[in-house]
């Protein structure tokens, strides 16, 4: 298979980015998105060209480091599929492929198509954990949690902060990514005696690395890698606001 | 009273700010279609109700002044947090982007909110204020009351005041059609569970509340609602 790629180029955070034109050749349909970036590469290498830069580690669909915009839609549209696990075989021979990194203001560009997903990390900071004194690990069991909540937890664990929400919401809004943080502590009894600080603390820190407001499009959801529903932003919002009530935080 | 400042300057602060204030606003587009609809059961009706409406001046303008502050609350917020977002999206657009299934009503609600705010402002100088057609204001019934009744005949048989009344309930409808569905999700009483049912409540009010009011211009225009001869 061939396609025509037209990739961003950024050399760094203070440089402006452009669109380059590339032939990518021979690409076989069981390679993955990532390993037709690699041949892509490799003749770039060959030919005394600076590679394209992109971030992948697993490969496996579970680390969120991959996070490329294929055509306009963060991980390329395969529902529930990362980029890294998008095979070539569900392009058409002959497509133009555009390729950009995640675009916005709270995750500036590095370099090509690498951005800076830092502010996720300060939002975890500020609240994405449990406060537990260390010692012997707890015994199985010894917590007894309704399997409804733990199914719930669960599918809000599977996050894996890629920032596709972010990517593909009009406001840039992490707030799929905090729900699925605050859904997955608040629910259970470990998170719970800190579930009212935590989605305060979480709202104020991802307000202050400028992020956007939900406007409810769903646009998040929709292009989720593990299908993280929207109940989780409903959830934040309701921990949020009985929070504030209750006069935490200030 | 600091905390709670919280709902006023965070974004899922300023959201459910959003949700109450659009709910609320919702309730008096009801009642307003309620009272309207009495254009139906003839001119002595109407002209009563707006009688009724007016004799209690107090009262009236405790529920206008009311309603403003939960207009500017409605429209403040929502300029501060769009100009946020527009800020948090950055300069850099996607070069094909994607709706990523998202609605068409959810993606235009400034538009939306902005042809309403329009309309309002019309419809108040036309309607309650008496600035736009003056002698349409003037008029009375045979009893000496206000003819709101004539007024609104008289008006709506104008066919670019119907125009615009309809284009602005298309659009009314558009932003209810989102904003219904989605306040229940900002205040965190939506999950999958309830969102079929709280869809449901959305799709019968807009379409009521859509059904209801264009009934009148159109009921106007085609002489089914006219003066007595």
């Amino acid at each position: 298979m061939n396609f025509t790629l037209k990739v961003w180029r950024q050399g760094g955070p203070d440089t402006a980015g452009r669109f380059e034109t590339y032939q990518a050749k021979d690409i076989q349909g069981e390679m993955s998105f990532l390993e037709m970036l690699d041949v892509v590469n490799e003749d770039l290498i060959t030919g005394g060209h600076e590679p394209i830069d992109f971030d992948s580690d697993c490969r496996e669909g579970i680390c969120g480091m991959c996070s490329l915009v294929v055509n306009g839609i963060p991980h390329g549209g395969q529902k529930g599929t990362t980029v890294c696990q998008l095979h070539m075989r569900s392009f058409e021979d002959g497509q133009t492929i555009t390729i950009e990194p995640w675009r916005a203001k709270a995750f500036p560009v590095l370099k090509d198509l690498v951005v800076d997903r830092t502010a996720f990390d300060r939002v975890i900071q500020s609240g994405g954990y449990i406060s537990v004194n260390t010692g012997g690990a707890p015994d199985a069991n010894a917590t007894p949690i309704a399997k409804i909540d733990a199914d719930y937890a669960f599918d809000a664990a599977t996050c894996i902060g890629c920032g596709a929400c972010v990517a593909a919401c009009k406001n840039s809004s992490a707030m799929l990514f905090v729900g699925a943080k605050v859904t997955h502590l608040n629910v259970l009894p470990q998170g719970h005696p800190e579930r009212f600080t935590r989605a305060v603390n979480m709202v104020e820190a991802m307000d202050s690395e400028g992020f956007g407001a939900c406007t409810v499009t769903g646009a998040c959801a929709a292009v989720c890698p593990k299908e993280i529903p929207l109940d989780v932003i409903s959830k934040l919002n309701k921990d949020y606001a009985l929070g504030v009530l209750k006069g935490v935080g200030v | 009273m600091k905390a709670l400042m919280a709902f006023f300057r965070t974004s899922v602060g300023k959201k459910l700010l959003m949700a109450v204030t659009g709910f609320l606003l919702y309730g008096f587009v009801v009642v307003h279609l309620i009272g309207n609809l009495q254009i139906f059961t003839g001119q002595e009706s109407l002209n009563h109700y707006a009688h009724f409406l007016k004799s209690k001046p107090l009262v009236l303008w405790a529920f206008r002044l009311g309603l403003l502050a939960i207009v500017v609350l409605h429209i403040k917020t929502a300029i501060g947090l769009s100009l946020e977002n527009k800020r948090a999206r950055g300069n850099d657009p996607y070069d094909n982007p994607s709706n990523n299934g998202s609605s068409f009503a959810s993606r235009s609600m400034a538009l939306s909110g902005l042809v309403i705010l329009a309309f309002i402002i019309f419809h108040l100088l036309h309607f309650t204020g008496g600035v736009i057609f003056p002698d349409h204001y003037a008029m009375k019934d045979s009893e000496g009351l206000h003819d709101v009744f004539g007024m609104v005949v008289e008006g709506f048989s104008i066919w670019w005041v119907s125009a615009f009344y309809i284009i602005s309930m298309v659009l009314l409808c558009l932003h209810l059609s989102h904003g219904l569905s989605a306040l229940f999700q900002s205040v965190g009483l939506r999950n999958s569970k309830y969102k079929p049912l709280i869809d449901k409540f959305a799709l019968v009010s807009w379409v009521v509340i859509f059904v209801g009011n264009i009934a009148i211009p159109i009921s106007i225009l085609l002489g089914f609602v006219d003066l007595p001869k």
